[in-house]
């Protein structure tokens, strides 16, 4: 191999890191100064291509970031001028030009904070959120975001232009909110970070991206931008304490394994330890909310000897008083059932039928507090019921389980 | 940028004239209107008369035709509105939580479109 081939190998693996590490970094320090995500995104896909002519030529710069960081700008300035020229009505950048500095800038100022809050601004959809959050801050493609949730490319960049163009048009800001509306505003932000959490902790890590590795990628970008925050740091631990029994949540016969009954030596000791730090640390701050307790309950569950039910029982209790969802009394009284009270269990878990008729884990619920309480045919009508809320699947299979278990014992 | 308020509620929701949750509403949008003033915010707004009195007007074929009542069979009717003129959505979404009545109806935030033709 030559001396230019391999040079311009070294070049695109440079970019290619660039685009896997720092873009989000990019793209929020453009966006900062365009006000433009379409913008932004456009004029620093284009620098990236001007890199890998001009790289490839005389090597990598001083700065490559700084590098892309004047380049995009100076394509980002020539599409304003150019379309200035187009057409009359271009106010929308034309007063932006003066700000903007075409000198190689020394630091690049991580802006990402209010990318994050822009994107999952309360009045996008969640969904938008999540594609905008994986698009900008993590660098997924369209390709890669649609395989995740299932839908298509199309469906996918559709609705991730729609996002985009109601940021521009509704003039939702690119900041951090003040002290006011930060409780609610990063509530949200947590909140999107855990439904990517969750989409790639159900879907496995076939995924070509995944999302549970980009979910706590983000949490502890949040915590370094945001240091010293008991809600961020208690999502983080969540979603680490959660992580850690990844390898362990589905058995070799594909049926999901309950956290009580899995393999401890399958759990990931490394984020086991990390996720409790970050909770205690958490937890010392004194500001209990909702995801602390969570985390705090998925701790619990991997206590020496096993899940130590009356402390989760008591969480659930406090988790109520945040969030008074049906669903979290209904694991409330699984947790207090497990203390050994399973008729109580039962009877709080009777009142919630109506509004918890059509979710599954409800009467996976009322099956096996039926079983533990002695009444097995009406356990095995419940599964049955269960088992017709959902697709074929570990969920499915462990529900099949218990109910030919309850067979045996019938005999 | 320049929003449009638009307050929706259902008539049958609201408080009834002469309860202190009348008062309490009216003190609310009055304190709301002094805001906006003080904070040069204002650009307009006003209160409609009831649904009652509302008449709804097509052009089909040429045709004009006339009915009584709201267009959108719905519960919930446009009620009033108010126009401000805010750095941006965060600032318009503030002002929406302060109208009295987004705590028993619905209130919409619309940029206005810009026609400024000199760009």
């Amino acid at each position: 191999m030559n001396g230019i081939a391999s040079q311009a190998i070294g070049v695109s693996k440079a970019i290619e890191t660039l685009m896997r590490e720092d873009r989000g970094r990019l793209l929020a320090a453009l966006v900062a100064r365009l006000r433009n995500l379409d913008l932004a995104e456009e004029s620093l896909q284009e620098a990236m291509i001007s890199a890998m002519q001009h790289w490839g030529r005389s090597g990598l710069p001083a700065s490559p970031m700084g590098w892309l960081l004047k380049v995009a700008f100076r394509k980002a300035l020539d599409r304003i001028r150019g379309s200035s020229r187009a057409s009359k009505n271009t106010g929308e950048y034309a007063m932006l030009v003066p700000e903007m500095t075409e000198e190689e800038p020394d630091e690049i100022p991580d802006e990402r904070l209010r990318l994050i809050f822009t994107c999952c601004h309360p009045a996008l959809d969640p969904k938008s959120q999540v594609a905008l959050t994986l698009r900008t801050i993590c660098g997924l493609t369209t390709g890669e975001i649609s395989s995740a949730f299932l839908d298509t490319e199309t469906t996918m960049g559709q609705r991730i232009s729609r996002a985009k163009t109601k940021i521009a048009k509704a003039g939702i800001p690119f900041s951090v909110p003040g002290a006011e509306d930060w409780d609610s505003r990063c509530e949200t932000v947590l909140t999107t970070l855990y439904l990517i959490f969750t989409t790639g902790y159900v879907a496995g890590p076939t995924e070509a991206r995944d999302l549970c590795e980009e979910a706590i990628f983000l949490g502890r970008l949040l915590n370094v931008l945001r240091p010293a925050q008991a809600e961020i740091e208690g999502a983080l631990a969540l979603m680490l304490l959660t992580d850690t029994r990844r390898k362990a949540r589905i058995g070799t016969d594909g049926a999901s394994v309950p956290p009580g009954e899995q393999d401890r030596m399958l759990w990931d000791q490394t984020k086991l330890e990390e996720g409790r730090l970050v909770l205690a640390t958490a937890v010392a701050r004194l500001k209990p909310g909702p995801f602390q307790i969570k985390a705090a309950i998925s701790d619990c569950q991997m206590a020496e000897g096993g899940p130590d039910w009356k402390q989760i029982a008591l969480l659930y209790r406090s988790l109520l008083q945040h969030e008074p969802s049906p669903v979290v009394q209904l694991n409330c009284a699984v947790a207090i059932a497990e203390t050994g009270f399973a008729d109580i269990g039962l009877a709080m878990l009777e009142p919630l039928g109506t509004e918890l008729e059509a979710f599954q884990p409800y009467h996976a619920a009322i099956a096996d507090l039926l079983a533990k309480t002695g009444q097995e045919t009406a356990a095995i009508a419940a599964y049955d019921k269960a088992m017709g809320l959902i697709v074929e699947g570990p969920e499915r299979l462990f529900l099949s389980k218990r109910r030919a278990a309850l067979l045996v014992r019938q005999i | 940028m320049k929003y449009m308020l638009l307050i929706y509620s259902d008539p049958a929701r609201e408080p009834a004239y002469g309860t202190p949750e009348f008062q309490e509403m009216m003190s609310g949008f009055f304190s709301l209107n002094e805001q906006l003033k003080t904070d040069g915010a204002l650009l307009g707004g006003d209160a409609l008369k009831g649904i009652e009195t509302a008449t709804s007007l097509r052009v089909k074929s040429g045709k004009v035709e006339t009915m009584d009542g709201p267009f959108a069979e719905t519960r919930e009717h446009l009620g009033g509105y108010y126009v401000v003129d805010v750095p941006d959505l965060d600032a318009a979404l503030k002002y929406a939580a302060m109208i009295p009545s987004a705590s028993f109806g619905t209130v919409e935030v619309r940029p206005l479109m810009d026609y400024n033709p000199a760009g």
